[in-house]
């Protein structure tokens, strides 16, 4: 095994970017190093930053403050500034922001002046043939519905052959039925073609499923970084475990590195005696039990929801009710008594 | 930048100049000058003022929540008036309405009164007269906005209060007037800054506001520092009617930003009803354009037929067009760069500049003029000091002799048209395909021009139209800063009708009212326009 492979050279390295709009900061001292044909997906509530860094990233936004390298060459730095069209950079847009007074062919080709005619046209065609889009060549952008927009706006992106593709909400514009099916076929082309991607998602489960790395952000920081189920199984923090899932939170009080709370105790290191915590409990690791064991409790609701089904149960000494998801079907009813009990794995302390 | 400094300098120099008055001058203003000019002006405006918002509202209001014969040509035939400029309607009404003229005869003889001495209408050359004329040309602007904002915002609201039991007729009161309130207030300030800027019908129909006493101040008693103190004077005014206007957007746009637009559905009269309705639109239509215009056709044909067409109004023609073909050229140019530099580098300075590159259309001609002639005479008088050092022979006045000046003059007034109407045209391009263009390796002069020229072409090319239009009107400016016997259409009908001779002057107008028409046929085209 040769040493690239255990360490690839880094395509992008962002170092200490910071970016403030009218004193409030929406980007704050964001280092980023990504390798090649790596994708990532940034991830966020709206208005943590993660499209002005996608943007600072193009070029379209200035930095007040860092570098970012890309192959080792400074684009962006206190003395120099590569102004976008030099970077050789893909960008997907949102709204995909085609134009609507060229058709598909001419989008495409827009991309491409610094080829000869005649190159440009064959890239063009290869890419267009690449993606599918051959029937609606000659098309404007507004007969076109939105699946078949995306799929312009990537082949634009992808026509002169970025080193990097920046995709901000790239499916967010989908209907639902769609998005699955697109997004899928998308990234797979991508990873077909050794691109590499740096995606803005809000959509928590596109976070976890579509990438190699997930940076989540808030308030213009990086929260925690890692693969899919680093961030899922280990928050490092409660922001991290509340974006990816829904949560039950009891509050308790901690003892000897122990959590107190009405549905038990639960390990806590690190924190200090008489020190107030919450336990986060997913709802699938509550489980109703018929027999003598957990805690007493009275069921407020049971909704099937489709897979599983949503129980809502009362605890005589929690203010509002917890919500428990099985696939098991519990044939129980609103004021039902049972016990419910907690799977400690995957229950956190925050 | 430089633009934006153009439009500052008549300003500056203004002052400048109001600030050299000997002190003695200040006394004399204050105790002859001013108190009377303005309190007409001040009757003038607020008459004007009235009369717009009352035309302008109904009208507006008959169109869009009525349906009866006619209302589809009087949606735009209701703009018509604005083709007609105000020293137009005065110079066509004053022989219209003569004391022994057709009109006032055929009352007469329907009445039974044989001498003009027995009975005959009020004088239109009175300060009622003057605010109905003015009012008639100058609604459009009130109808136009109004209009607009009921089309746009109104639909929901209305029928949300029918629901909550408001009769279809008291809606106007209760709702839709409260609602237009802004669109009123920028209708009515542009209405009111033309009204400030007119210098012939005030002069023709012996009304002294301000605009003819700057003229007569400076060209009888060629007392410049004076003319630049009323001048001054008249800027106080024109600051205030932005303010209102810049006031009142503003919460027009927040109201914009919180509905859907969705037209409202006509509801149809029938019987007296729609009659009444018709009879209501046709009156400011009949009054504000067919009679004058009717009116001028006939003089012209008489002078056609009579005379034939003199070379001499060909000359005029070629002077109008080419003095307001360079400086719509000039307009445009600046115009992209200006909308196009605030689009890309957004900050503090440049919609600084885009700001202030606008405020020479509130500024009236007259006003501007003065405020020019000033840095203009100082220029000429520098470069032919220094021609004449360098070749021993004096040469004549570069800028005012060539019409430069004019040209400049038109610029910084009609700037904010073009400016406006090409932002509003780069502001239907989604900035996301600015960037987009660039991230697929154009620079900021190519995007440009491979997607924001091919995108708001109909919006450039309107706003040229507007501004040549305006330009070939425009006639108190043009009569200060024009060089000697250099004479456009207007300033000839200006001069004809001073002198009281009537001899060609009805071709010009006719001609100036033609080409007036066109804007109009844009603006209705438009429909939804954004004043």
């Amino acid at each position: 095994m040769n040493m690239e492979n255990l360490h690839p050279p880094r395509h992008l390295e962002i170092n200490g970017v910071s970016r403030s709009f009218g004193g409030v900061p929406a980007l704050n001292d964001i280092s980023l190093s990504v390798a090649h044909g790596e994708l990532i997906c940034l991830a966020g509530h709206s208005g943590c930053g993660k499209s002005t860094l996608l943007r600072v990233i193009a070029g379209i936004e200035m930095p007040d403050q860092g570098r970012i390298l890309l192959d080792g060459c400074g684009i962006s730095g206190p003395n120099n500034y590569v102004e976008p069209e030099e970077r050789n950079i893909g960008f997907m847009f949102q709204d995909y922001a085609l134009f609507p007074h060229l058709n598909v062919l001419d989008n495409i080709l827009f991309g491409l002046k610094r080829l000869t005619r005649p190159a440009a046209q064959a890239r063009c065609l290869e890419i267009v043939e690449r993606l599918g889009l051959e029937h609606l060549s000659r098309r404007f952008p507004h007969m076109l519905s939105g699946g078949e927009q995306q799929r312009v706006a990537l082949a634009r992106a992808l026509a002169p052959q970025p080193q990097i593709l920046l995709m901000d909400e790239p499916f967010s514009n989908l209907d639902r039925g769609l998005r699955d099916g697109i997004r899928t076929e998308t990234i797979s082309l991508l990873r077909e073609l050794g691109t590499t991607v740096i995606m803005v998602t809000h959509d928590p489960e596109e976070a976890l499923s579509a990438g190699d790395r997930v940076v989540l952000m808030r308030a213009g920081e990086i929260v925690q970084e890692g693969s899919g189920s680093d961030l899922y199984d280990r928050p490092a923090n409660a922001y991290t475990a509340e974006f990816f899932s829904t949560f039950n939170k009891v509050q308790g009080a901690c003892w000897n590195g122990f959590l107190e709370t009405p549905l038990g105790r639960f390990a806590a290191p690190g924190f200090a005696d008489g020190h107030t915590a919450t336990l986060y409990v997913r709802p699938q690791c509550l489980r109703v039990n018929c027999g003598a064991e957990g805690v007493d409790c009275t069921v407020v609701d049971c909704a099937l929801m489709g897979e599983i089904e949503q129980i809502q149960v009362s605890v005589a000494a929690l203010p509002g009710p917890l919500k428990i998801r099985s696939a098991k079907r519990s044939r129980l009813r609103s004021g039902d008594v049972a016990r419910i009990s907690v799977t400690p794995e995957q229950v956190f302390v925050f | 930048m430089l633009i934006a400094a153009l439009v500052c300098l008549p300003v500056l120099a203004l002052l400048l100049i109001a600030f050299q008055g000997s002190a003695g001058l200040w006394p004399h203003m204050l105790a002859n000058v001013l108190p009377a000019a303005l309190k007409n002006t001040v009757i003038l405006l607020a008459g004007v003022g009235m009369l717009v918002t009352l035309i302008g509202t109904t009208t507006a209001w008959m169109v869009t929540a009525y349906d009866f014969p006619g209302r589809r040509v009087f949606e735009w035939a209701l703009l018509l008036p604005l083709a007609v400029p105000t020293y137009i309607i005065a110079y066509a009404y004053l022989d219209i309405l003569h004391p022994v003229g057709a009109v006032q005869g055929a009352l007469r003889s329907l009445l039974g009164y044989s001498s003009p001495r027995e009975f005959r209408l009020p004088d239109i050359r009175s300060m009622g007269g003057c605010i109905l004329l003015l009012g008639l040309v100058l609604y459009p602007y009130v109808y136009l906005t109004t209009r607009a904002m009921f089309l746009t915002q109104a639909a929901n609201l209305v029928e949300v209060s029918r629901t909550l039991g408001t009769r279809r007729g008291s809606v106007f009161r209760r709702v839709a007037l409260p609602l237009a309130r802004p669109a009123i207030a920028v209708g009515a300030s542009l209405a009111l800054m033309e009204a400030l800027n007119d210098i012939g019908a005030s002069q023709f129909l012996g009304v002294r506001t301000l605009t003819p006493s700057i003229y007569s101040t400076w060209v009888n008693r060629s007392d410049m520092p004076g003319a630049a103190q009323i001048a001054l004077a008249m800027l106080v005014i024109v600051v205030l009617l932005v303010l209102v206007e810049r006031y009142a957007r503003r919460n027009q746009r927040y109201a914009a930003a919180a509905q859907r637009p969705r037209a409202m559905s006509p509801a149809r009269l029938r019987g007296w009803r729609a009659a009444g309705a018709f009879c209501l639109c046709l009156f400011p239509v009949a009054l504000g354009f067919i009679a004058p215009a009717a009116y001028l056709c006939r003089e012209a044909w008489k002078r056609v037929s009579f005379a034939g067409i003199s070379p001499r109004i060909w000359g005029e023609i070629v002077n109008t067009v080419t003095v307001s073909a360079v400086a719509t050229l000039l307009v445009l140019l600046s115009g992209l760069v200006l909308a196009y530099a605030a689009r890309t580098y957004p900050g503090r300075s440049t919609s600084l500049a885009a700001r202030a590159s606008t405020l020479g259309y509130a500024v009236p001609g007259t006003v501007l003029a003065i405020g020019l002639l000033y840095p203009v005479g100082l220029f000429d008088r520098f470069w032919a000091g220094g021609v004449e050092w360098l070749i021993g022979a004096a040469p004549g006045l570069l800028l005012l002799g060539s019409g430069a000046a004019l040209v400049l003059a038109y610029s910084v007034r009609f700037m904010a048209i073009s400016t406006g109407g090409i932002e509003a045209g780069f502001s239907r391009i989604p900035p996301s395909l600015d960037h987009a263009g660039r991230m697929l390796g154009r620079s900021s002069m190519g995007v440009f021009r491979s997607v924001h020229l091919p995108l708001s072409k109909t919006a450039i090319a309107s706003a040229g139209l507007l501004v040549f239009v305006d330009c070939m009107k425009e006639l108190p400016a043009t009569l200060l800063l024009r060089p000697l016997n250099f004479e456009t259409l207007a300033t000839h009908l200006y001069g004809e009708a001073a002198r009281g001779t009537y001899e060609e002057a009805a071709i010009a107008a006719l001609l100036i009212v033609l080409i007036g028409i066109l804007p109009v046929v844009v603006l209705s085209r438009l429909g939804r326009v954004e004043t």
